[in-house]
């Protein structure tokens, strides 16, 4: 059959710009490029800023994972000086990351990946009760009745009465690909409304400790939010009540709601755990994170597994990481086969793709402005399924146990994890077990406070003249989406190098100098057996995409600090 | 507040009514198809309710109980009701729920997170009941071909347009490239029949961290491109979640866009410094400062002003309205303001942790204390709206005498069936 190509962009329900172009033989397709159209050069801005005001401009990475570059940031820069933090600071930033994945994934699935798999315009025809029963089999969560379902029912209905369908005009309704009776997709569809309102609930957690969400602050050195029990502007028991509400109402509804939710639309659609089968590598730093002294002791060991041996860890060394440029629109001196350490980043933009309007980038050998790191030579998949797997191979108790219940409810192997079903499945279950560790970060919180725990920074190296004349620092986080550092050099007080490797970076990469796929193309592309039925509806390319929840305003930065300026660009 | 919240209940009522004659057909058991069928796409909300057996004289009726519900809002005085009902079934006779076009540019995505936050009038109760929301990447359903298909069908009809990211201008713009067109030819083709455009956030307002120095990309905000008309800027970064919400609701009760300041942005939520509204404010006047995070004087809550922050220079209801329902903002969390609804923080309010008089806050000579700054640029904020708000009383009375405008009404957003032209000023902001 004759070879197709097809250009998907915008992709969208993702954050950032993502353009994916294919090829396909019949229904099936059989190469594709993973393009990133957006840059925007931050780290460049940061050359020459004072190391304390780094966290709040790289936090503007993103607005969705909003957080994790700052928490990175400040690793980054505490690793540099050397700064030890008081113990109430770091649970307070473990809160604020829990709960800010908590949150994340859950948006991520009912806002951004649920369309691909309900039916929005079929929960039109449910019938209420019978989706009551049908979620009463699956939780006792409160909302789960009839009249509540029938509502939303009449309220989709009104929305649509019109003829003008909103966020639902064009979707792929009807198409055959789309499995779930009617009531589950109303119950997704009242669920995904749920959702809205518990996720601007629950992330108030960051903003009664950073003021705001998104974008809330931190502080290098420690936490601005004092902690006084007998204060009106401090953290005291009225914040404490609050909190607690919070962290147990994110978890009620990850229990409730969430997790049967996804295990019930999951049994659907099992074939997608042989569908999206990406790089065999999965990489993950650990739980509370990595700097150059290490992990923190008594957490899980860093490192990476390979689907074929979930078992097996092979132990990580933050050396082995560089980036390569093949197919990216930067300029190496050395060239584009070389690749580059992050300690050693250099970012020329060299843009050589057609000029806009264009139709085709994958006529040119580069096409993306995403760099593409490898470990070892090795592309990496970061995120959840990672992460599960990391733990597994650890023994991680609760880890193995969700999982083994999990891949026994849905019939499906450890391996399997590596798939478009095995990414989403691994995120939810993953949400339960940091649902689960936020319980127990809140409660050592107010356990310190009663012992009288209550510091939450330390001045010691706040006032620059503390510093040593020249330090460099990486800060390790798992972020929602996967593992993401950041890298920096100081010299006189001041920013000199910056430098993110981010989780997005690593999994929609391009090819590397060996030809290498990038996990995106290679979930795709990898074993040419990936199905698209209908080119003007890609729905099974949106699901494979989405299971690895992209974030290409992260993926994309400019790292040289060094003062060159922008590099040519040659649009023809 | 009270006038925009009774007024935004007034078009739920509107819409309501519309409901329960819809219900009432059901009861008498008329048996309606698909939801799909019961308003046709090229139908108008009067067609719609004759074809369902809604009587001429039953369709007044129920403009004016409308204008009734109307005139209670306080807005529009008694003795207007009668007419209020005429121009209540003139407008909802072609009535459509407005299309929104909402694009997302060289940006981050917390500016359509925070709307997300938006308490009390939801995002999902304004995309779902009083808007249609038919083109944003991060909410639609379809992508590629179907989504491309969904903007250019949306932006042929007139539309309130939505901007979030900045658009960066060097190198032809192959910075931000979506459907393969760059911001700046995509930004342009949406606001052809863009009735309003909001820039929401401070990327969309000047380009935000993009813009912040050297600025590699040439980023800009939408005012920078979009030269003909009055943009408003949702300055912030983000905007508060419920300020881009009222923002939206200000248009569809009022149908203009609020009043704005000398840098388009909003009175209602731009119109007073942090520092004026400060809980920690009396500790300022008392001369009770924090020297040190975390110190005993930030124990009890003293003011953050030597920690460097920029509350006293900066414009923005974060005090007044709270973030995220109220919960907080950053100073009262123990943080200091970082300025960010003001032009270009990142380079005018850095290094962050410096106190104010050490910066070069922009027009304002660094030897003046904070306090003598801030009462400085209220100046210039009232200097610049008494300015702007001439300009538009004289541009308004020219369109009037020329086109005989009729005043601006509640439901001007819902009615107009004509393509606004680029001088029809009835569908512009003030």
């Amino acid at each position: 059959m004759a070879t197709q190509r097809i250009v998907i962009d915008p992709i969208t329900r993702i954050e950032g710009h993502l353009r994916i172009e294919l090829e396909t033989d019949g229904d099936r397709i059989s190469n594709a490029w993973s393009c990133t159209t957006q840059f925007r050069g931050i780290e460049k801005i940061m050359q020459g800023r004072d190391p304390r005001d780094a966290w709040a401009m790289v936090q503007r990475i993103c607005g969705v994972c909003t957080g994790v570059h700052a928490v990175a940031s400040i690793r980054a820069v505490e690793d540099a000086l050397k700064y030890p933090i008081p113990r109430a600071a770091e649970l307070i930033r473990d809160l604020m990351m829990e709960m800010g994945t908590v949150q994340d994934h859950v948006i991520h699935f009912y806002h951004l990946h649920a369309m691909d798999w309900v039916d929005v315009v079929s929960a039109l025809k449910a019938d209420p009760a019978q989706t009551a029963r049908l979620a009463a089999s699956l939780s006792d969560w409160p909302t789960n009745s009839a009249a509540h379902f029938s509502a939303v029912r009449k309220k989709l209905q009104e929305s649509v009465a019109g003829g003008q369908l909103s966020i639902f005009s064009n979707g792929y309704w009807g198409h055959p690909d789309y499995k779930l009776p009617p009531e589950a997709n109303l119950m997704a569809v009242a669920h995904y409304l749920e959702a809205l309102e518990w996720q601007r609930d629950v992330i108030r957690l960051q903003t009664i400790f950073g003021g705001k969400n998104p974008h809330p602050n931190f502080l290098v050195g420690g936490m601005a939010c004092s902690i006084n029990m007998d204060n009106q502007l401090t953290i005291n028991q009225v914040s404490l009540a609050q909190l607690e509400g919070m962290v147990q109402r994110a978890r009620d509804f990850v229990e409730k709601v969430y997790c049967p939710d996804v295990m019930a639309i999951a049994s659907f659609y099992k074939e997608y755990a042989d569908i999206g089968i990406s790089s065999p590598h999965l990489m993950a730093v650990g739980e509370s994170g990595y700097s150059s002294a290490g992990a923190p002791a008594g957490q899980l060991k860093p490192g990476f597994v390979t689907d074929a041996d979930i078992r097996k860890l092979t132990p990580f060394d933050l050396n082995k990481i560089s980036e390569y440029i093949t197919s990216s629109w930067y300029a190496y001196p050395d060239g584009d086969k070389a690749g580059r350490h992050p300690w050693n980043g250099e970012t020329t933009p060299r843009y050589t793709g057609p000029t806009p309007p264009y139709k085709h980038l994958s006529d040119n050998q580069k096409y993306t402005w995403c760099k593409a790191p490898r470990y070892d030579g090795m592309a990496m998949q970061v995120g959840p399924n990672a992460r599960l797997m990391v733990a597994y191979s650890q023994g991680h108790a609760e880890t193995v146990k969700l999982l083994d219940d999990a891949m026994l409810k849905l019939g499906i192997r450890p391996s399997q994890l590596n798939s478009t079903l095995g990414r989403t499945l691994a995120r939810v279950l993953e949400t339960q077990l940091l649902s689960r560790r936020m319980t127990e970060t809140f409660a050592k919180l107010v356990e310190g406070i009663k012992q009288g725990d209550v510091n939450t920074f330390n001045p010691v190296f706040w006032d620059p003249d503390s510093w040593p004349k020249s330090a460099q620092g990486v800060g390790f986080v798992e972020a929602a989406r996967g593992t993401l550092s950041h890298w920096v050099q100081i010299e006189n007080r001041k920013i000199v190098r910056y430098e993110c490797v981010v989780p997005s970076t690593w999994n929609s990469s391009g090819r590397d100098p060996q030809g290498q796929l990038g996990p995106y193309e290679h979930a795709l592309a990898g074993n040419g057996r990936h199905p698209l039925r209908d080119p003007q509806r890609p729905l099974e390319v949106l699901r494979t995409i989405h299971s690895f929840d992209p974030c290409q305003s992260c993926a994309v930065h400019l790292t040289d600090l060094r003062g060159s300026p922008l590099g040519e660009v040659i649009a023809r | 507040m009270g006038d925009i919240l009774s007024f935004t209940d007034g078009y739920i009522k509107i819409k309501n009514h519309c409901h329960a004659v819809t219900a009432g057909r059901e009861r008498e058991g008329t048996m309606l198809g698909s939801p799909f069928d019961l308003w046709k796409d090229d139908e108008s909300c009067s067609e719609y309710l004759a074809r369902q057996g809604v009587s001429r004289r039953q369709f007044l009726t129920l403009c004016g109980r409308v204008a009734a519900v109307l005139g209670c809002g306080g807005l529009v005085a008694g003795g207007r009701t009668k007419a209020l009902a005429k121009e209540v079934a003139d407008r909802l006779t072609g009535a459509r729920r407005p299309v929104v076009v909402w694009l997302q540019l060289q940006e981050c995505t917390g500016c359509l997170e925070s709307a997300l936050r938006s308490g009390d009038r939801t995002i999902e109760n304004l995309i779902l009941s009083m808007v249609s929301l038919e083109y944003n990447e991060l909410l639609m359903a379809p992508s590629g071909e179907q989504a491309n298909a969904a903007l250019s069908k949306a932006i042929e009809q007139p539309h309130l347009l939505v901007v979030n990211g900045s658009i960066p201008l060097n190198d032809k713009g192959v910075y931000c490239v979506i459907g393969g067109e760059t911001s700046e030819a995509l930004l342009r083709r949406a606001a052809v029949n863009a009735v309003a455009v909001l820039a929401v956030g401070a990327c969309a307002h000047y380009g935000c961290i993009q813009a912040a120095s050297p600025n590699p990309t040439g980023a800009v905000g939408v005012a920078s491109i979009i030269k003909d008309r009055q943009v408003v800027n949702l300055a912030g970064c983000p905007p508060i979640g419920e300020v881009i919400t009222a923002t939206l609701l200000y248009y569809l009760v009022y149908g203009h866009t609020p009043p704005v300041d000398h840098d388009g942005r909003p009175l209602f939520a731009y119109g007073q410094r942090i520092h004026d509204k400060c809980p920690r404010r009396a500790h300022y006047d008392a001369g009770q400062f924090v020297a040190s995070f975390d110190d005993d004087n930030a124990r009890k809550g003293y003011c953050l002003y030597k920690m460097g922050c920029k509350g006293p220079a900066t414009f923005a209801p974060c005090p007044v309205i709270g973030w995220n329902q109220g919960t907080g903002f950053p100073i009262r969390a123990g943080h200091p303001c970082l300025g960010c609804t003001e032009r270009h923080f990142f380079d005018q309010m850095t290094p962050f942790y410096k106190r104010i008089p050490d910066l070069d806050v922009p027009g304002i000579s660094v030897e003046l204390t904070a306090n003598r700054i801030g009462a400085a640029m209220v100046g210039a904020s009232v200097a610049g709206v008494a300015v702007h708000s001439a300009a538009t009383v004289l541009r308004k009375y020219r369109t009037r005498k020329e086109e005989q405008e009729p005043e601006s009404l509640p439901l001007a957003a819902l009615g107009e069936e004509d393509t606004p032209g680029q001088d029809n000023d009835t569908t512009k902001s003030k």
